[in-house]
């Protein structure tokens, strides 16, 4: 149904977004905790790395539709 | 039916009667009255005329040899008659002459019980004689009243033996007659003498009444005076005799004169009587002569116009010969003529009539055998139409399955694959071409998968709307997660009628897909998909990709209810065209 394919980007979205916060909050808190002296600078910054990398993700799937590859376009 | 029995009964009888007289006499004599009923039915009975000649002529032979005997034995009993009569005078003569014996008066009384005897006889004999020439006399005047030629020269014959019996026996009876009045005086005399003897006997029985009466014999016992008074009676006797013959010789003349007179006139009696006799015997003879001659000369002309007549007759038949002959041809070449005619008029009929009749025949054949194609065209045209109209039939059963099919569709399930029921309808339309198309056209998917229902799609339109209107900012150009959430914001800030009616036309304002989608509920909600279908059509961007399967969908369901339609309404069309009003 393509109606659900919506949600299930949202899912995946959603998802995908939870794990990038989550590892890049993980891994700046443990670079925070090993390399930078307890500085919340690695922590803000793994989880804005994070974030940032699940918006764009969320956002590459959700256009996904329109961005058609370009060899496809070619060869038709 | 007593009635009818009677009746023929009677009517029997008289016809009989009429047939045959013998037993018409009988029935007269034994039946009262029938004389009269039968006088009354058949007239007079008729004589004995229905006796044939033979008959008549074998009576008169046997009554004239009858006749002839009895007279034949008349003649000889008078004759012994006679001569009986002449013994007995003779006899009785000599007996009163001569002295009176005891044997004489024998032989008297003998010859007087003879001559009685023969008297009598001949009597009879007259008698039956007479009888017999009666009868004869009675046949002979039948046999007159026949009229028939053949037997005149017997009956002249028989006229004539009868005449001649009739003389003979008359002769005879006169010959007695004088013999039996000869007699008579001498009997006469003969009484007197013995009435003499008598009274003379009385007178002496009176005087001498103890003498017997055959005093001849008795001489020897008489006395003496007897003998006187005896003597003395007899001279008176004598005496008184003797004076008696004195007076009769006086009277002799007039007794002779009287007895003359009486003998005169019985003699003129006689005479009379004799010329009668004789008279009628001669124009007795005369007759018959004159009968004799009479046939003799009706023979001879009977003869005469026999050859007469014969010779006329020849001469007839010759003539009526040559005439017949001549007839005979004439009539034969017309009965000719008139047969050929027929013939040909017969023949030619015929043919006419059997030329007819064939005509008719072919004509009826040919009627027949017409009706008989009309009948079997008409049959296999009505076969064919049947087929047609079963065909149709199946078509429109197979077509109304499908319909069916296409109900089965549940809340969420689709319908079950509408395979069977297409195929079963591509069987039932193998020569419709419009149909194999229209049942090829069915979509595939309905076909392997089956269709959803009306109900299903609105309800998942329902929910399709709400994404709808969320992701409706978002197109080609405007899908960054931004414009996500934004587009977000916008559908939960507007508010927009949950249906509204579209428009005939759309506009360019019409194209904002929150109008779309409330115009594509209304639709739904009244049942317009297929307006529905072409409004959710007008979306673009993400909200077209989002509700791109339910329309697909909805074109599915839209081509398989529309393909099904026009089968349906084929199906009908045919089927109301090879239906036959009843």
């Amino acid at each position: 149904m393509s109606e659900k394919e919506l949600g299930k980007k949202w899912d995946r979205c959603l998802a995908d977004s939870a794990i990038k916060l989550g590892t890049g909050l993980g891994l700046g808190i443990v670079f925070s905790v090993l390399f930078f002296k307890r500085h919340t600078w690695p922590i803000s910054f793994g989880s804005g790395v994070g974030l940032g990398m699940a918006y764009a993700n969320c956002q590459n799937d959700l256009r996904s539709h329109y961005l058609q590859h370009r060899r496809q376009s070619v060869f038709i | 039916a007593g009635l009818v029995t009677v009746g023929g009964g009677i009517g029997g009888t008289i016809l009989y009667a009429k047939w045959d007289n013998k037993f018409r006499a009988a029935v007269e004599n034994n039946v009262p009255y029938s004389d009269w009923l039968l006088g009354l039915a058949l007239g007079p009975p008729s004589p004995k005329s229905g006796l044939p000649i033979k008959k008549q002529v074998r009576i008169l032979e046997e009554s004239l040899t009858s006749s002839a005997k009895a007279t034949l034995q008349a003649i000889g009993a008078q004759e012994a008659a006679l001569q009986a009569i002449t013994r007995h005078t003779l006899k009785l003569k000599e007996a009163m002459e001569a002295e009176e014996k005891s044997a004489q008066w024998k032989d008297l009384e003998a010859a007087l019980a003879d001559r009685t005897g023969a008297v009598n006889d001949a009597e009879t004999a007259l008698s039956k004689a007479n009888e017999a020439l009666d009868s004869l006399k009675s046949v002979i005047d039948k046999s007159k009243g026949l009229k028939v030629s053949a037997v005149r020269p017997l009956v002249l014959a028989a006229e004539e033996n009868l005449h001649n019996m009739v003389v003979d026996l008359d002769k005879v009876v006169t010959k007695v007659h004088s013999a039996e009045s000869e007699a008579k005086i001498v009997s006469q005399y003969s009484e007197l003498v013995n009435e003499a003897k008598q009274q003379f006997q009385r007178e002496v029985s009176s005087l001498t009444p103890e003498i017997q009466a055959n005093w001849k014999g008795l001489t020897g016992k008489l006395s003496s005076d007897d003998l006187n008074a005896l003597i003395a009676h007899a001279h008176r006797r004598i005496d008184q005799l003797n004076r008696e013959l004195a007076e009769q010789r006086v009277r002799e003349q007039i007794h002779i004169d009287a007895a003359l007179e009486q003998q005169k006139l019985e003699d003129q009696k006689a005479l009379e009587k004799a010329v009668s006799t004789a008279l009628q015997h001669i124009k007795e003879e005369a007759r018959l002569e004159q009968e004799r001659k009479l046939s003799e000369l009706r023979e001879v002309m009977e003869a005469e116009m026999r050859t007469q007549l014969r010779r006329q007759a020849a001469a007839h038949t010759d003539h009526v010969r040559d005439v017949l002959k001549v007839q005979e041809q004439e009539l034969r070449v017309d009965a000719e003529q008139v047969l050929s005619s027929k013939m040909l008029e017969q023949e030619t009929r015929y043919r006419q009539l059997s030329q007819e009749q064939l005509d008719n025949f072919t004509l009826d054949m040919n009627t027949a055998y017409a009706r008989l194609k009309g009948m079997e065209e008409a049959i296999d045209s009505h076969v064919v139409a049947e087929e047609e109209a079963r065909k149709a039939h199946q078509l429109w059963l197979s077509v109304e399955a499908l319909n069916y099919t296409l109900k089965t569709a549940n809340a969420d399930i689709p319908t079950v694959p509408l395979e069977g029921a297409a195929q079963a309808v591509r069987d039932s339309c193998h020569d419709s071409d419009f149909a194999l198309a229209l049942s090829s056209a069915l979509p595939e998917e309905s076909l392997h998968r089956g269709v959803y229902s009306e109900a299903s799609l609105r309800a998942r339109f329902n929910s399709l709307r709400s994404l709808a209107r969320r992701v409706a900012l978002i197109d080609e150009s405007h899908n960054s997660l931004y414009q996500y959430f934004l587009s977000y914001l916008q559908a939960a800030l507007l508010f927009e009628e949950k249906q509204e009616a579209p428009p005939a036309q759309l506009c360019s304002e019409d194209l904002d897909p929150f109008k779309l989608l409330s115009y594509a509920s209304y639709c739904l909600e009244h049942g317009d998909l297929e307006l529905a279908a072409k409004l959710v059509n007008q979306l673009r961007g993400e909200a077209r990709r989002v509700v791109e399967d339910w329309l697909t969908e909805a074109r599915l369901t839209l081509e398989t209810r529309q393909v099904v339609s026009l089968l349906s309404a084929y199906a009908n069309a045919v089927g109301l065209g090879t239906t036959q009003a009843p």
